[in-house]
């Protein structure tokens, strides 16, 4: 490790303790440098995440401790320039210059500089010496850089940059003390010395429309608004000033390009031309570039048989892991929450209380944790794969399928999860950085068929399309009900793109970092973040819209005789049950006893249900779900199953009168249609024509592909909502699927019964 | 005058110049692929699009459509 460089002249000595304010320290850096561990390593524990106003960038802050002294860490968003095209990439910019409402001025940036790739790396931190604040530069990585023979002097850069920079390895947490104290003595002290020379008719340009603008508009801003052509700095000044500021950019533009200084190429000429003459003698490089171990791992993982099938594995790995991990704590958890139910059914006094506890808030909040297993795991295989630096290889594989879709490579592995899950799909939606591509993959991922639909398909497929028919058909059907949301998802993205998110084709251009073992630490900490994160945001939403369905469900509660429902059911349950308890398991009679009995339970809360606010409704929107070919009972359960599509099989078991169903038994069983409520559907008629089946074959799959379409699934909607900060898109994907549901299945049940 | 798309996997080139001054050329820029760089295809990608190249000590890849910008003169190989 070389030794600390000797500080600059021009560094002021520690500020005077008289002055309480916490001092703030920026983080800045490309993406892939390390920056997430530098800032675990620095900010331990104490950390928080939160959101700017109006922008879907989150703020993630922490405070590190130096020598009894705490500091603020604020991390910015890994960027690869400051020229902003978006409210998004504007933040740190906003944040830096102290214009970002709400937050200091940070005293000091650090800029994170991957040693191994240090051109490309300083073209940042030249933009952050031109901010206004006092910089050091980080070296990370020397380790990486040593390995492939560079050799950096870190003096000799930091006495030709004009600003402390303090090699270091993030990931082992060396020499951190010593960037700590660089932190500490240069906070809120001098400005750099120097900054990237630019030609003098640029300078002059820059300075003038400074002077044109009448406002105090940092010298910087002055720079991107004449650099970044239709960039955001200019959006937002033409709002400010008006449109005629354009004009005078674009004069500013045309004289620059004819005293050959075209803009945007005359910002890269003069940094990575400085950053030439900086690097010149400070670093040193092998004559012939060494073969790294990157190299031989993608000669196989980007090979194109080798890498297609690694990256099928993987992808096929990640998937079965949801079933094969996930599923069982998922059923612990719903099982959990049933026997929760019973016991407290059992030991409370019957009433809406206990109903509203048992039935709302109990079964809601198993609803919200039943989805941590997957989010959670998902998460940690997406962590996985990121940190290791193969995310960027799966998008690079998969760009040109994803880009007919008018996607790209990005969104490939969010939508793949949610063929599990939509949840944690969603969520993954963060490493697309294009806005609109971002918001694309987000409304069509509910499309991509759930595990949650799998209980409906298999109790109508198993009781309707399996007895008597041909071998394949239930198989066959089921992957259809798979393919349908795996066809129209790529459409309705084309559509998408084409409509509403229209604009300039993104850009893809997508650094392939190197290979990295991954931090157990990093990837620990995104899964509990991630699961965290969504219990508190998407929980309460889902808690709300299962205590109103059963509310729906419950009230009202009297009979047209007065008599109370839950009373007389809870009354002939107790009775029930004590009666079982005497009886003797061999009596045939007592047997058929029991059976009779249970059924008139069941009766009675069938009834019980059907009268209910949410049975009026399902009666109310008969007309409507006629053409689709069902009767108000299935109207009803889909009604009831939109808060969370998993209830529709209990849903239809408490309107055919058959009780408690669990979803799990019709999952698991071997003969579905043998089931209580496979033979209840399976026997349905019409109210007004009982000589008519209501469950046909065309019936039954307009059922499916209704479910198949339809969001039904109040954790999507928050999970949207929160990745988008606004209502506008939950409430945007709600409607349009509930649409294309609705003409989905109206299409097949009106074709099925032609033929 | 040959363009970034053209080339097979291993050729080295200088660039020359790029075409354009929209977002993408901006972006291009800003990754360090300037006029008098050299830099190398190492690959491409499965289905034809998009490549992988070396440029400044590190990997790039881009779609096809985007390194047609890029004009660039062959290096002897």
């Amino acid at each position: 490790m070389n030794p600390l460089p000797p500080p600059p002249v021009t560094l002021s000595p520690p500020r005077p303790s008289a002055a309480p304010k916490r001092l703030t320290i920026a983080l800045l850096g490309n993406p892939n440098t390390g920056k997430t561990t530098l800032f675990n390593a620095l900010a331990g524990m104490r950390q928080r995440v939160g959101n700017y106003p109006g922008v879907t960038v989150e703020t993630k802050k922490g405070q590190m401790n130096f020598a009894g002294q705490t500091f603020d860490l604020v991390d910015l968003p890994g960027t690869y320039s400051l020229a902003a095209r978006s409210p998004d990439e504007m933040v740190a910019v906003d944040l830096i210059l102290g214009q970002q409402p709400g937050e200091p001025r940070p005293d000091v940036v650090l800029t994170l500089v991957d040693a191994s790739n240090l051109e490309r790396n300083l073209y940042l931190t030249t933009q952050a010496l031109e901010l206004g604040v006092p910089v050091v530069v980080a070296l990370n990585m020397i380790d990486v850089a040593e390995g492939q023979g560079i050799r950096i002097d870190a003096q000799e850069l930091s006495l030709r940059l004009g600003v402390p920079v303090v090699p270091i390895q993030a990931n082992k947490k060396k020499n951190l003390d010593r960037l700590k104290q660089t932190l500490a003595l240069t906070a809120g002290g001098d400005l750099p010395s120097k900054q990237t020379p630019f030609p003098e008719a640029f300078e002059r340009e820059a300075a003038s429309l400074h002077d044109v603008l009448k406002e105090d508009l940092p010298a910087f801003l002055a720079r991107r608004l004449l650099l970044d052509v239709g960039g955001y700095t200019e959006q937002r000044l033409a709002l400010r000033h008006g449109e005629h500021i354009r004009a005078h950019v674009q004069a500013a533009r045309q004289r620059l390009a004819l005293a050959d200084c075209p803009v945007p190429a005359v910002e890269a000429h003069a940094r990575y031309g400085w950053i030439r003459q900086l690097t010149t003698g400070c670093v040193v490089r092998p004559s012939k570039r060494p073969i790294t171990w990157t190299d031989r791992i993608d000669r196989v993982l980007t090979h194109k048989v080798w890498g297609t099938l690694v990256f099928l594995a993987i992808m096929f790995l990640v998937f079965q892991s949801i079933f094969t991990w996930a599923q069982p704590v998922m059923d612990l958890i719903s099982g959990g929450v049933d026997w929760l139910g019973d016991q407290m059914t059992g030991l409370l006094p019957p009433g809406p209380l206990t109903s509203l506890l048992v039935e709302g808030v109990l079964k809601g909040v198993g609803a919200v944790v039943v989805f941590l297993p997957q989010i959670v795991i998902l998460f940690g295989f997406l962590a996985l794969l990121e940190d290791c630096g193969y995310m960027a290889r799966a998008a690079f594989l998969m760009d040109k399928l994803m880009a007919r879709c008018g996607l790209s490579g990005k969104s490939f592995i969010p939508m793949l999860s949610s063929v599990a899950c939509a949840v944690p799909g969603i969520m993954a939606t963060r490493v697309i950085e294009n806005r609109r591509d971002r918001l694309a993959t987000i409304l069509v991922a509910p499309l991509m068929s759930c595990s949650a639909r799998l209980p409906v398909y298999i109790l109508l497929i198993g009781t309707f399309l399996t007895a008597g028919r041909p071998r394949w058909v239930p198989g066959l059907t089921l992957f259809a009900m798979y393919s349908i949301g795996l066809v129209v998802a790529p459409l309705v993205a084309l559509a998408l793109k084409r409509t509403l998110l229209r604009g300039e084709t993104p850009v893809f251009v997508m650094e392939m970092p190197l290979y990295k073992v991954p931090s157990l630490r990093t990837v620990a900490r995104r899964m509990i973040d991630s699961g965290w994160a969504f219990l508190r945001r998407a929980g309460t939403l889902i808690l709300m819209s299962m205590i109103l369905v059963w509310a729906l469900m419950y009230f009202p509660r009297g009979d047209s005789d007065g008599a109370l429902y839950d009373d007389r059911v809870a009354e002939r349950q107790t009775s029930l049950n004590a009666f079982k308890a005497e009886a003797d398991p061999g009596d045939d009679a007592m047997t058929t006893e029991i059976d009779n009995r249970q059924d008139e339970i069941d009766k009675l809360r069938g009834e019980w249900k059907r009268q209910s606010a949410l049975g009026r409704m399902g009666r109310a929107i008969e007309p409507v779900v006629r053409p689709l070919g069902w009767d108000w009972r299935i109207g009803m359960a889909a009604l009831a199953s939109f808060p969370a599509r998993e209830v529709v099989v209990g849903t239809l078991g408490i309107i055919y009168n058959r009780g408690q169903t669990d979803s799990k038994e019709i999952r698991g069983s071997e003969d579905v249609a043998g089931t209580r409520l496979g033979q209840a559907l399976d026997a349905a008629t019409w109210d007004d024509d009982p000589s008519r089946k209501v469950f046909t074959v065309p019936t039954a799959l307009s059922l499916m592909v209704f479910f198949a379409l339809c969001c039904q699934c109040a954790s999507t909607l928050a999970v949207i909502r929160r990745e988008t900060r606004s209502w506008r898109w939950p409430v945007f994907t709600f409607v349009y699927m509930t649409a294309l549901a609705y003409i989905g299945a109206f299409a097949v049940y009106q074709v099925g019964s032609l033929l | 005058m040959a363009s970034l798309d053209q080339l097979h996997v291993g050729q080295t080139a200088r660039i020359d110049s790029l075409v354009g001054s929209d977002t993408l050329v901006q972006r291009l820029f800003e990754m360090g692929l300037l006029d008098g760089e050299e830099i190398e295809v190492i690959g491409v990608a499965p289905l034809g699009d998009p490549v992988e190249i070396r440029v400044r000590d590190y990997r790039l890849s881009l779609r096809r459509s985007e390194a047609a910008r890029v004009l660039v003169s062959i290096l002897p190989g």
